[in-house]
This record gives structure tokens, sequence and C-alpha cells, in this order.
């Protein structure tokens, strides 16, 4: 694998523009400043409890999320390349959304095959010729982004379901500012803490019809024991919405209702924290509690708007993702101003065969995977893993995608023996409403904490960092 | 706001308010117990421990013996007591949690403080009596921060009056478990069969209601059991009085009231044992029967729990 591209230092010993004063500063301050302020940072995120579980690991149910306190900058410049690569790729995943649901045009345009669709568990055939307001499909959508080199942008998953991070991009600035007020004073960092009122407009833009001039939002968890159930907290808060579980939800005559202490109340916007299977055990999986008997049938009757929709999943789904570039020439007529790592599709004979050749080289990931969970890496797997993912692959090659294994781009970051280079990716939060579509300046930043790993995911050992995007 | 959050609020005060009484009975029941035999007489003070508590017949379903370490084992650490100080604060930390748009920073602070803190409590559990004393302090002092956070910090709205009410209510239910397993030491001079004995049982009883300097203050007197008996049913200067509690239940219950613009069963029958304490006098109550006059009471107000639950919170 080549020598990842890194963020802050430039081969030779120069700095890179967006990180000079960050260098000074890092001079300036004793290693034994930056541990302490490290450790100041950890005992604040135990204590406002932004903490998050790890499904199977009964040792811990709460665990907190390693958070590296040195930032990750970005140019201004920088970012408005992004921010505009992120605009066109969500416009086209939402075209696409609503073409899938109805029309059908680029099924028959064969740019993306059929099967592909109406095979796909994650399709819901519920979904067909119903109008969502606005046609908007995906809301809030979270875009993983990693970089190899100073030019581009790749887009490593598109996230269209329920994304979350939101709240670590929200809390690290907070945690940030308050134990660096003199880095802050020596850069001019765009603000991200607009993020929840423009949530809360996005949402209220897209309420139905039958809702009253002053629609009511709410936010529907599945409950404490959830992984993110902080971040629904945390959202709810900020955005002055009731957080809802499905018990708190009922449906009558086609409308929602929750149930409060003056008599039930009706909500016509759901922002949804809890997948399509467990929405509701009339329509979906029959032995859900999490969800709210009836929704889908006040969906239909277009009395309650779902963010994000539901069937939102076919949209980012790994194997789908290999079509992008076509899918956003297809709706826009534009060139896909992000790019997508080269992936090959197992379904397809010939991809398959050159995959299984080179399997010690491939990242392979499971087509309906997330989290991390399901995936080869080729060069850091063991032989034994490796022939293991070969009969997997064999039995059932539909069910994977395979990717080169990218030299993700470094950032200087805290580690037991001082700063060192670790890979990093990014997701920025795209949100859209009636009207636009808004990208607060920044984003969750994942690093992998060990040295040499390419597995940022917060459930395999993985850190946050703030994100700065300078105001030029 | 959502039926949910106000059974949340409610139940959360109630557990923190429980936690610190179960802290006091014990901080108490460990005074009274250090005293020579011949102060404090044949009973088993551990034994009313567990009575006051309310848990003597799960007890006894794992334990032979009420003594010291069982007791203070079963109330404070035990997970398989569904009221001990571990279970409360567990609950009471899983309940802000679900809550916690509802709550000020400084009140889920406290709970989650506390929990984090308290975890090594339940690892190591209490060697030395320095230990447990420690443990018993630190559990009153949340619950007097937590009060303390919520008096001061949260807006008076309905979050707040559920909340208050959850502490009222368990806070009655307390003070009355004790006067029921008391009530033969408070009898008046006449029928009291009792010596000086007594005195330490006192002592002890109005400790664990934190009031024994406020007896001082309210009676200038010595120790006089049908004025201790007084002082906790009717007085309602007093924090932990029984018509203390209802005076402040009344109240959020009328704010709640008013605040949604119609009354129902909870605020008739909260009014209804209100008037009953107002009307009433120590000499009533003891023609009456303090015994029944007190079971009476802790059904009535076991009975405004399940009011308020079926009005407001489901």
């Amino acid at each position: 694998m080549a020598v990842a591209f890194d963020e802050m230092n430039i081969p030779g010993g120069d700095l890179r523009p967006a990180y000079q004063e960050l260098a000074r500063w890092l001079k300036e301050t004793p290693p034994e400043a930056l541990e302490y302020r490290r450790q100041e940072a950890e005992l604040l995120f135990r204590r406002i409890g932004i903490t998050f579980a790890v499904y199977g690991d009964s040792e811990s149910t709460e665990r907190l999320i390693p958070f590296d306190v040195i930032p990750r900058i970005m140019s201004g410049k920088e970012w408005a390349l992004l921010e505009k690569g992120l605009k066109q790729r969500v416009r086209a995943l939402n075209m696409f959304l609503r073409d899938i649901y109805h029309g059908r045009d680029i099924l028959r345009a064969e740019v993306v095959p059929d099967d592909l669709i109406f095979q796909n568990p994650v399709f819901r055939p519920e979904m067909n010729g119903q109008q969502v307001p606005h046609d908007v499909y995906v809301h809030i959508a979270g875009i993983d982004i990693v970089r190899v080199d100073a030019e581009d942008f790749i887009v490593l998953e598109d996230n269209a379901r329920t994304p979350s991070g939101v709240s670590y991009m929200l809390e690290n600035r907070e945690i940030m500012m308050r134990l660096f007020p003199d880095l802050f004073a020596r850069h001019r960092v765009a603000p991200v803490e607009r993020y929840p009122d423009e949530l809360l407009a996005a949402l209220r833009s897209v309420a139905p019809q039958s809702a009253s001039g002053e629609p009511t939002v709410a936010l529907l968890t599945p409950g404490v024991y959830n992984s993110a159930y902080y971040e629904h907290s945390f959202l709810a808060d900020k955005l002055g919405i009731e957080l809802v579980e499905g018990r708190d939800l009922i449906v009558k005559n086609n409308e929602v209702f929750m149930r409060t202490t003056e008599g039930v109340k009706r909500v016509d916007v759901i922002y949804r924290r809890v997948d399509d299977d467990f929405l509701d055990p009339l329509t979906f999986r029959p032995d859900s509690v999490l969800g709210v008997p009836g929704l889908m049938s006040a969906y239909a009757a277009g009395n309650i708007t779902l963010a994000n929709a539901v069937g939102t999943g076919i949209a980012d789904d790994k194997a789908i993702y290999s079509y992008m570039p076509d899918i956003v020439k297809f709706y826009l007529g534009e060139e896909p101003i992000l790019k997508n790592v080269p992936t090959w599709r197992c379904r397809e004979p010939k991809d398959l065969a050159y995959v299984l050749d080179n399997l010690g080289e491939l990242v392979v990931k499971e087509v309906h995977g997330s989290g991390g969970y399901g995936m080869l890496i080729g060069p850091a797997a063991t032989k034994a893993t490796i022939e293991a993912f070969r009969e997997k692959l064999k039995r059932e090659p539909e069910g994977f995608i395979a990717q080169p294994t990218l030299a993700l781009s470094t950032c200087p970051t805290c580690t037991a023996t001082g700063l060192a280079p670790r890979h990093v990716d990014l997701r920025p939060f795209v949100l859209t409403g009636s009207k636009s579509t808004t990208i607060v300046p920044g984003g969750l930043t994942r690093v992998a904490l060990k040295e040499g790993s390419l597995v940022v995911n917060s459930s395999q050992g993985g850190g946050t960092k703030d994100t700065w995007i300078l105001d030029e | 706001m959502l039926s949910r959050t106000a059974e949340n609020l409610y139940w959360l005060a109630r557990y923190v308010e429980r936690a610190e009484y179960l802290a006091r009975t014990i901080d108490a029941t460990l005074r009274v117990t250090a005293l020579p035999a011949a102060y404090i007489g044949k009973t088993n003070e551990w034994d009313s421990a567990l009575l006051t508590a309310g848990v003597a017949a799960s007890f006894y379903q794992t334990y032979e013996e009420a003594n010291e370490h069982n007791v203070v084992e079963y109330l404070s650490f035990s997970s398989n007591n569904p009221s001990s100080i571990r279970n409360c604060i567990e609950a009471a930390r899983l309940n802000s949690r679900s809550v916690r748009t509802a709550l000020t920073s400084e009140m889920w602070d406290t709970i989650n403080s506390a929990w984090i803190e308290l975890q090594e409590v339940w690892n190591k559990g209490t060697s030395t009596r320095e230990d447990l004393a420690k443990f018993l302090r630190f559990v009153q002092e949340t619950s007097l921060r937590f009060d303390g956070s919520a008096y001061r910090t949260m807006l008076r709205n309905d979050a707040y009056w559920f909340s208050r009410m959850g502490v009222h209510l368990e806070r009655a239910d307390n003070t009355a478990r004790i006067l029921d397993v008391k009530y033969h030491v408070l009898l008046p001079e006449e029928e009291h069969v009792g010596g000086p004995l007594d005195f330490y049982q006192w002592t002890s009883i109005l400790r664990s209601v934190s009031a024994l300097t406020a007896y001082h203050w309210v009676y200038r007197e010595t120790l006089k059991p049908w004025l201790i008996a007084d002082l906790l049913i009717l007085n309602d200067t007093l924090p932990r009085s029984l018509a203390s509690c209802y005076g402040n239940l009344v109240r959020n219950l009328d704010q709640i009231g008013v605040a949604y613009g119609r009354q129902g069963p909870a605020q008739r029958h909260a009014r209804g044992i209100r008037n009953r304490l107002e009307h009433s006098n120590m000499n009533d109550i003891f023609q009456h029967g303090v015994h029944e006059f007190i079971q009476e009471f802790i059904a009535d107000n076991s009975r405004l729990g399940e009011i308020i639950t079926k009005q407001y919170l489901i």
C-alpha cells in the first residue's frame, strides 16, 4: 500500500496552509498540557453521559467513544468543493428513490439492473406509487467521505436510512471550545451550532398538507437501550421536540397521536431513528414492539411525514453504490463531483473471478452490512480468515462487493507515544427540506486509533475528532 | 407533556427519595444498635428497619437472621431487593436517561455522577464502618443535591410538579411506615407501658426523618412520645410530616389542574386526605387508634398513587 496522504504534513517537511497555526500552537504547548486536556475531555464526556452501547458486549453496556483533542482542519476552499459535491449526490439520491417507487425510468434505461432493486430485501413494495411530501425521501443523509490525495473527495458509503453521529459533531465542538479557547481565538472556524435549527426547519417544511400551520415534530427512538440513544435525546432536546417511543404513539383514523398528560395530541412529522423493519408491526415485522401499529396506513393516507422516508435503504445499499456515478449522470446530466471507490460487484462473474484471485489486497464488504461488521480487509487478514471469506463469496457472491484497500488520509492524533498520523474519514450531514439542501460546515471525523488500522467505526475501536472548516 | 415522561419524572423523584430514606433508616439503626443492650430493650432494631422499608417478607426468603450484616447488605447493595438503595439509584439513572430532555443538566449531572461514583461501591462493597457511613452520607447528599437542583433549576411547569408529587408521595409513605412500625412506643403516657428505654427509640425515629433538632425547636420540651407523633403526623411545618406532604401534594395537583384547565379524581382524593389531616388532633387519633389511623393513611396514600397514574401517567 502506498504511503498515505497526510492532511497536515507535505512530504519534504512543509505544512499544508490550513494546519500552520495549529502546528505553531502544538510547538508552544507542552505534551503534558495536551494529556491533561485529553483527560478533562474524557471526564466531560462521561459526566454528560455521551456514551454508546456496543451490541453483544455484556462487559460494558455503556462506553465512551474515544475523543482525540487534535482537530482535523480543512480549508474553506476544500469545503466549498465538497459541499457542492454532497448536494449533487443527495439530490441524485432523492431523485433515484422517487423514480424507483414511481416511473422507474432508470430501470427502463437499463442503467441499474432490475433484480438489484426487486430482489433486494430493503426495497419496500409498500412504497410503490406512494406520494411523499415534496418528493423528499432522504431528509438527513450522512455521506462518508475519505481522501487519498489533496485533490479528490471519495464517497465511501451513502447513509440514507438513519445516519447517526451528528451529536458528536456538536458535542465535540462544544468540548473543544471549552478546553481550547486560545486555539479557537487563533483560527476562524466556521460554526456548526445551527445544525439543530436547520434540521427542525427542514423537518417542518415537509409536514403533510393536513398538518396545522405549526406542525408538530417528534423524534421516534427505539429507547434507552439503543446504541445511539444519547444522540436521540440530545437532538430532541436541541430541537425542542418530544422524544417518543413506539408506545407513546397511537394511530386513530389514520392520524398519529402521542399520549400526553393532557390527552392525545396529533403528530405531523416523525424524525424516526427506528429502522423500517420495526416501524409498524402490522406492515413489517409482527414481533416488533418498538413501532406503532397502523403507522404505515397513516403514512399511506398522507397524514404523517416520516423522515427519512420508508424504503430509502435501496439507495444506500452497497451494490447500488457502485452505480452512483451513473445515477448522478442519469438524473442530473452532470459529471459527479465526488468520486466513487472503484467497486467490483461479486454478482458479476468476471468481477467475482478477479476478486477471488486478489482477496489478499481487497476490502470485501457485505452488501447489506454496516458498522464495519462482516468486512474483510485483505491486507490485514490472516490466511484462515481469507479462506473463510472465499467460501462465503463462492456460496453467495451477490451478497458482496469488493474494493481496493484505500490508503485513507491521515491526521496528527494523540497516541501513547506522542502525536502520530492516524487514518480518518469524514461524515458530513446533508439536510434536505422542501426548498433547499443545507450542510453545516463540518461533520464527524472518525479516526482509527490503532496504528495502521483503517477501521474507523466506533464499534471497532475508532475515535472521533472535531472537524474545523476554516472561514477564509 | 408525554405521559411516559411525566411517569418517569414522578418515579425518578420517588426512587431518589426512597434511597435517601433507606440511608437514613440504616444510619439511625446503626446508632441505636451501637448502644449497650440495656438501653434499647429486646426489640430487634434490624427487624424494624426491614419492616419500615416494607421488605421484611422478601428478606426472609434469602436470609435467616436479621442482623446488621444481612440487613445492611439487603437494604443497601442487594440487586435482588427491588427497593435496595442500589436498585433505587440504578432505576433513577435509567429513568433519567429516558427523560433527559425533561431534566435540567444539573439534575442529570447529580444522578449520573452519583451513579458513576457508586459503581465502585457496588463492585467492592463497604468493608469498614467508616466506608459504610461514607456511603450512607453520599446517598443522602445525592438526594439533597437532586432536590436542590430541581428546586433551583427546573421551570415551574408540569414537569416540576410531577417530580415534586413523586417526592411528597414517597415521603408520606416513608414517614407513615416508620409510624406504623413504631407506633407502640409513641402511645400517650397513660397507655404507655415502656420506660426510659424508649428514649433511644424516639431519637432513632426522629433521626430517620431528620427531625431531631426540629422537635426541640417546635416543642421546646424533652422528648414526649405523643408530641413526636404530633410532629410527624400533624405538624405541617415539618417537611416530612404527613400534613406537610399532603399540603404539597394538594398544591402540586392544583397547579397541574390549573395548567391543564381541568381537575379530576386525583385532586379530589388528595384534598380529602389533606382535610382529614387538617381537622384531626392527636387526642382523636389516639382515641381512634394510632395504628388504625396510620394503616388507613398508608392505604389512602397508595390509592392516590394509583389515581395519579391512571389520570396522568398512562
